[in-house]
C-alpha cells in the first residue's frame, strides 16, 4: 500500500507500472486520475488551492483503504493527493487498486474515492475572475458515499 | 482540562485563528461542550458554530460526533465538511 500526500506531481503510469511491479497474482487495476477544472459553479477557475490537516489526511486515507480492503479481495492500492496551489489540468488525485478480477479493483477504486470525498480532510479554495472562494461539499459527493452504506 | 484547538479551511479564515489553547472546566468531557463553550464567545463564534451550521469535528484525528468523550490534552479539530478529490 501507498499512500502519499504532497504538493509535487505524479506520473500515474509510473504509479501503476510500480504498484503491479513482481505480483503474477494480479489480474486487474482499476485507477481514477482527478483533474483541475477550469469552470465550476458557473465561474472560470484560475487556479485552486488544496489545504489540509497534515496530522489526520494521511490517516484518515489509511482507514479508508483498510476498509476498503474489508469488502474486496485486494492485492495492492496507492492513493497520491496533492496540496498547495494547482492550475487547470493538473492533476489533484490518484486511486490505483490492484486485484485478482475486475470487479473487486473497480468497485474499491470507486468506493476509496467516494470515501475520500467526504472523510478525508482536504478543502479547495478557487480563484474565479470575482475572487477567492472555498468550494462547498455537494450533496451528491454525501450521497455517492452514502450508497456504500452497509 | 487543557485541549489544543485546530480550525482548518473557511472556518479558519471567519474565526481568523488556525490553533489556540482552550481550558474547560474539570467534567466537561464532550465535543458538545467544547462547542458551547466557543459559541459563548458571542460574534463570529457564535455565528459559525450555531447549531444548524455544517461543520465537522475530528478528535484526536478521527471524526467524532457531538457526543465523543474528550479528555486532557486531547487534539480537537473543528472545520468545514471536505472537498477533496
Amino acid at each position: 500500500m501507498k499512500i502519499l500526500v504532497d504538493e509535487k506531481d505524479f506520473d500515474a503510469g509510473a504509479e501503476i507500472a510500480a504498484l503491479r511491479a513482481g505480483n503474477p497474482h494480479i489480474g486487474a487495476v482499476a485507477s481514477f486520475v482527478g483533474l483541475v477544472r477550469d469552470t465550476n459553479a458557473g465561474s472560470t477557475v484560475a487556479s485552486m488551492t488544496l489545504e489540509h490537516y497534515p496530522a489526520m489526511t494521511r490517516r484518515a486515507l489509511e482507514a479508508i483503504v483498510a476498509e476498503a480492503g474489508r469488502r474486496w479481495a485486494l492485492l495492492d492500492v496507492t492513493v497520491i493527493h496533492r496540496v498547495g496551489e494547482l492550475r487547470p489540468s493538473d492533476q489533484i488525485v490518484l486511486v490505483a487498486v490492484a486485484s485478482g478480477h475486475r470487479a473487486d479493483a473497480f468497485a474499491a477504486c470507486e468506493f476509496i474515492m467516494d470515501y475520500l470525498k467526504t472523510q478525508a480532510p482536504f478543502w479547495k479554495k478557487e480563484q474565479t475572475p470575482a475572487g477567492a472562494r472555498w468550494v462547498e461539499q455537494r450533496a451528491t459527493d454525501e450521497q455517492a458515499a452514502a450508497r456504500w452504506a452497509e | 482540562m487543557k485541549l489544543k484547538v485546530l480550525y482548518f479551511a473557511r472556518l479558519r479564515e471567519r474565526l481568523g485563528v488556525a490553533e489556540e489553547a482552550v481550558e474547560l472546566p474539570d467534567g466537561m468531557g464532550m465535543v458538545a461542550m467544547l462547542l458551547d463553550v466557543l459559541r459563548a464567545r458571542g460574534g463570529v463564534w457564535a455565528e459559525q458554530l450555531a447549531a444548524g451550521k455544517n461543520f465537522r469535528v475530528a478528535v484526536n484525528q478521527d471524526m467524532a460526533g457531538m457526543e465523543a468523550p474528550i479528555e486532557d490534552g486531547d487534539e480537537v479539530a473543528i472545520f468545514p465538511p471536505v472537498t477533496g478529490g
